[in-house]
């Protein structure tokens, strides 16, 4: 099972590794997978009027678990909110030709995109009525 | 240093020249027949097979007349489970195994159960050895093969094998061993050991793949079995078919060298081991060994790296050919049966790789992999959210996982 050259180059060359800050009312923040499974990434956005500013992930996961939350990084940054919803883990599988084997990667990272997107709209409702919030 | 770098002596092991110039001659000029009884070209490849019998032979301790060829370790544990279950089914119908065995073994354990036939597949401790009290407990009227391996192909680990022999010959039950990572690697007598069926392979010792044999005993008592594979009645009836003299020839030539430098190799591998285990060891924090310390085959090694994923540290390292517990490395996607079976948590078991080192094993490419595992665990702790909040002082165990 030889992998593809573009996974490989995530896996050297990981696009947006890294942490933001959780507590920033700014920052969504999703993770998925679990340790048991052998796949567990966290995503993080960062949005500004409503457009994806800064996108970072860490993975603990093989090459190819690595390489769809890298490019799910790669493709969130510029994005809408909404627009990132519209992510699909087929494009993810499509554009890094992921064997059928590795499949569920692709869908870890679209749970993961979703996770990160439901973390930041609960922080902008909640920002959004703090008198609720406080109740 | 040659790249790739083998370290993966457990799965295979490169032939030696030795042994590759010692089957030259049988592929195109003594290319006859072994059975055929009437002319040079039988006669000659008989010799040849007689004489690699006798050096396997030696190097086990047994009668060169106890050893019947087959094409390898899985159809001679295949050859003595079905063989001697479908022999003695007057006699019972239980067999006695452990969790940890190869495949080879389960997966005929299985089948065996699908004819009926009770398996009772025994637990290990947390270094993967069996409890020969386990073994006696588990015995009743009906059982009429014990099956335990040497050592485990993944942790390196040795079972109580002089033991569990010594139950068997006491309750009068036939003892099987897969000894396949065992032979030629540790110091092996079937007599002392009071085994009476054993398998192994000759590509796990520098030999050809393809040919393999199981020791059959024949004297106290004198072990019999029904052939699985019928046709000519070769190999005194156990095993039917052409031999591959070439190979039978690299066998027997590849367990005449491993007697020979078994002494010297077996230190100087240990040593190796015990160094690129130091290194790696001393150099990170929550890495864990898999298997027992010391009883443990000298070229074995197996370590969890906490927080990294075994796949993508098999990739760090591309040049470099080890093998991992991993559930992404396994066709089936489960992670180690055998981790598992230690209690190694299945994070930890996705985090596991193996080393196995051998003959053609350098100093320079131990230390070269020691720095390089480094480096990339290192690397990829850096990408782990796992080591992340390992570090914020979060309990992993205590998280809620979002599981899909």
């Amino acid at each position: 099972m030889a992998y593809s050259e573009k996974v490989i180059d995530h896996y050297n060359n990981p696009r947006n590794m890294g942490s933001l800050p959780k507590d920033d009312k700014k920052v969504g923040t999703g993770i998925v997978g679990a340790p048991e499974c052998g796949d567990v990434m966290k995503l993080q956005i960062k949005v500004e009027n409503d457009v994806i500013v800064d996108a970072k992930f860490k993975t603990f996961g093989c090459g190819s678990a690595i390489a769809s939350s890298s490019l799910a990084t790669e493709w969130l940054k510029g994005r809408t909110v909404e627009e990132a919803g519209q992510i699909k883990n087929t494009d993810i599988v499509q554009e890094l030709n992921l064997p059928p084997v590795k499949i569920h990667c692709s869908v870890l990272a679209e749970d993961a995109i979703k996770a990160a997107l439901e973390d930041y709209k609960k922080k902008a409702a909640d920002e959004a009525t703090p008198a609720q919030a406080a109740k | 240093m040659k790249f790739p770098i083998f370290m993966d002596n457990h799965s295979t092991t490169p032939m030696d020249p030795r042994v590759f110039e010692a089957m030259r001659p049988y592929f195109m000029e003594k290319f006859g027949n072994a059975a055929s009884r009437n002319h040079q070209f039988g006669w000659e490849a008989e010799e040849a097979v007689e004489g690699a019998r006798k050096q396997i032979a030696k190097l086990i301790h047994c009668d060169a007349k106890e050893l019947v060829f087959t094409s390898g370790a899985t159809e001679s544990d295949n050859l003595a489970l079905k063989g001697v279950v479908e022999m003695y089914k007057e006699k019972g119908n239980h067999v006695i195994t452990c969790m940890t065995e190869h495949r080879a073994v389960l997966d005929t354990g299985k089948a065996l159960e699908k004819r009926g036939i009770q398996v009772t597949y025994l637990p290990v401790d947390k270094d993967g050895r069996v409890n020969p009290d386990d073994v006696r407990k588990a015995i009743t009227d009906k059982t009429i093969l014990i099956s335990i391996m040497m050592a485990n192909n993944e942790i390196g680990t040795l079972h109580p094998i002089a033991e569990i022999g010594k139950i068997a010959k006491e309750k009068g039950i036939l003892f099987h061993c897969d000894a396949t990572q065992g032979v030629g690697k540790i110091p092996l007598d079937v007599e002392k050991l009071g085994i009476d069926l054993m398998s192994f392979t000759a590509h796990k010792i520098y030999g050809p793949k393809g040919v393999g044999a199981l020791y059959v005993r024949k004297k106290a008592p004198r072990v019999r079995l029904v052939p699985q594979i019928d046709g000519g009645g070769h190999e005194r009836g156990m095993r039917s078919g052409t031999l591959p003299v070439p190979f039978v020839v690299g066998f027997g030539k590849a367990c005449e060298l491993c007697e020979q430098e078994m002494p010297t190799e077996s230190k100087r591998l240990a040593g190796l081991r015990d160094r690129l285990q130091s290194q790696i060891m001393g150099s990170l924090d929550e890495c864990y060994l898999n298997g027992h310390s010391t009883e443990r085959l000298p070229h074995n090694l197996n370590i969890s790296f906490a927080y990294v994923e075994g796949e993508a540290l098999l990739m760090g390292v591309k040049e470099i050919a080890l093998s991992s517990g991993s559930a992404c490395t396994s066709a089936t996607l489960e992670p180690s049966y055998v981790l598992r079976a230690l209690g190694v948590g299945s994070d930890l078991a996705h985090s596991s790789i193996r080393f196995g080192l051998g003959r053609f094993t350098t100093d320079e490419e131990v230390d070269y992999t020691a720095k390089r595992m480094v480096e990339a665990v290192t690397r990829l702790r850096e990408m782990s959210p796992l080591y992340e909040m390992a570090k914020e002082g979060i309990d992993l165990k205590s998280v809620q996982w979002a599981v899909h």
